[in-house]
């Protein structure tokens, strides 16, 4: 239980690494948690081999969605989009490296969604996205 | 008459409130205006019902049946009287408070509304007395007016008047705001509705069970509330109507018990309150519903109303000292026991989480009134709510587990 705050998750909410908006960016997309009102953005660039060469999310919400979202683009920068696109909910519960009950598993995997349907080019996110 | 309640007494009564949320970690229940826990006697009533009781209700002629209808009528009656409603048959049995609404917005409201009428609503209702009006308003051509909310969590009754200009056919609005705590001036917000020629629905899921709610004495329309939020078993709630209104109203669902006589291509609607309870009912749960309002009147509204001023008042001293803490609503004499908060800088899952680890449960969200957070520019508040079984401590407890949040995030 009180693993959820533990230090790496509450570090990566207050300072985060990569808050921000890059204009002009390959991807962009952005979706929101009507539930808890939970807001992501990420902006990607992607170089000629396909791979992401810079990443950064902006929004607001809780420290589970704003932290995952940082270490997701931090596990990214670097990698080719098609291995972004084959991302997990798994791979983000290994980021954080905690056990979330159902409620706080949609927080923790806002970013993921938003991430994957940015780099599928989909119109919108769905919940299938991070099965 | 003592307005005071035993609460040492009280709390024994609910044995939920012994556990530990985790070894060593007692519960601090903060949840109540989600739903409240269950006293040792509602919890009973319904395990007896269903090992001596238990039959099928109004048509069996063999001894349970008879038994189980007995006992089905009486929480009928024990709530009519609870309420004071004129009629034992004004009391119609749903699932809650919710589908109380939905019966009026469908059954009233179809028969009743045509293009271009009105229904008052408010900024500040919970998403059941919102929806089934949007639904109705989206198949009618039906139009909405909604009540301002002032900053400090209260009704704009001059707004208010000046909506009735509009000769709405309906107001409808909650007693009591589930987030704000706000307690609405019930009576003279239906006053003035009947003067324009409007009559009032009262979502009354938070009203009711907080302090005592007299039908006749505030000549409301129709009232809505749900067991489970004033000490019953969840999967029952009633509406009271007036008689004449239920009356001319046509059937909400067909079924079972809701006819008096069926031929293959028509049917005759049985009387009050059978017209409106299509199909076996929630037997066992009326039977809880009872026992909660006999315990209920034990205590005494009166009591229970004055318990909850007392808790709320303190609470909202002592929010007040921590720094970066925002409360919603109006002063404790306004409101009932009901403190939705925000705190700078760290949002309401994160708080609710780590309050939980104290044992300390409270909800985190938008509570079902989603216009209303977006009225004050928030997405979610904490919420604590308290009924008969708090006590002073726990409210330190939640002030004590505040500050451990604010250090997580310090």
């Amino acid at each position: 239980m009180d693993d959820l705050y533990r230090e790496l998750i509450i570090d990566h909410y207050k300072n985060p690494q990569y808050r921000g908006h890059l204009d002009p960016n390959d991807i962009q997309f952005e979706d929101d948690n009507p539930l808890c009102g939970d807001h992501i953005e990420i902006t990607l660039r992607v170089d000629g081999d396909g791979r992401v060469t810079e990443g950064r999310f902006d929004g607001r919400g809780c420290a589970i969605s704003q932290a995952s979202a940082d270490l997701l683009i931090e596990s990214i920068v670097g990698k080719p989009i098609e291995e972004v696109k084959k991302l997990s909910k798994q791979d983000v519960l290994d980021l954080l490296g905690i056990e979330l009950g159902p409620v706080r598993l949609k927080c923790a995997l806002l970013s993921l969604k938003v991430l994957k349907a940015g780099v599928y080019g989909l119109g919108e996110a769905s919940d299938e996205l991070v099965e | 008459m003592t307005l005071s309640l035993d609460v040492p007494k009280i709390r024994a009564d609910f044995p939920i409130l012994r556990r530990e949320v985790r070894p060593g970690v007692p519960l601090v229940y903060l949840d109540s205006t989600a739903t409240t826990q269950k006293p040792t006697v509602v919890i009973e009533a319904m395990d007896a019902f269903y090992r001596n009781n238990n039959a099928n209700i109004h048509r069996g002629v063999h001894t349970l049946a008879e038994e189980s209808t007995a006992m089905y009528e009486q929480a009928r009656a024990a709530v009519a009287k609870f309420v004071n409603s004129p009629g034992v048959e004004q009391i119609i049995f749903t699932r809650n408070a919710t589908e109380s609404i939905n019966l009026v917005a469908y059954s009233w409201g179809r028969a009743n509304l045509k293009a271009g009428d009105r229904i008052v609503l408010t900024e500040m209702e919970h998403h059941s007395n919102l929806i089934p009006w949007q639904i109705l308003a989206a198949e009618r051509n039906v139009e909405l007016d909604f009540i301002p909310v002032t900053d400090d969590g209260l009704l704009d009754l001059d707004a208010y008047r000046s909506l009735l200009e509009w000769t709405p056919k309906l107001v409808a609005f909650s007693g009591m705001s589930n987030v704000l705590g706000t307690i609405n001036p019930v009576a003279e917000i239906v006053r003035l509705a009947h003067q324009a020629g409007a009559l009032t629905l009262v979502d009354g899921a938070q009203l009711v069970p907080h302090q005592p709610v007299d039908v006749q004495a505030l000549d409301v329309d129709f009232l809505a509330f749900s067991a489970h939020k004033m000490l019953g078993p969840s999967g029952i709630g009633a509406l009271y109507g007036k008689a004449e209104l239920l009356e001319t109203m046509p059937p909400f669902m067909g079924g079972g018990e809701m006819i008096k006589t069926v031929h293959l291509r028509s049917f005759t609607p049985n009387d009050l309150p059978h017209k409106f309870e299509a199909g076996t009912p929630a037997i066992a749960e009326a039977v809880g519903f009872g026992a909660a309002i006999a315990y209920l009147t034990e205590v005494g509204m009166e009591a229970v109303a004055a318990h909850e001023q007392e808790l709320i008042a303190y609470t909202l001293e002592r929010l007040e000292e921590i720094p970066n803490v925002k409360v919603f609503g109006p002063s404790a004499e306004k409101k009932g026991g009901v403190a939705a908060f925000t705190l700078d800088g760290i949002h309401p899952h994160d708080a609710a989480q780590i309050l939980d680890r104290y044992g300390i449960a409270v909800r985190a969200g938008h509570h079902c009134a989603q216009p209303l957070h977006q009225k004050f520019g928030i997405p979610a508040t904490t919420r604590a709510s308290f009924y008969i079984y708090n006590v002073k401590e726990e409210v330190d407890k939640l002030v004590d587990g505040i500050y451990e949040v604010k250090k997580v995030f310090g």
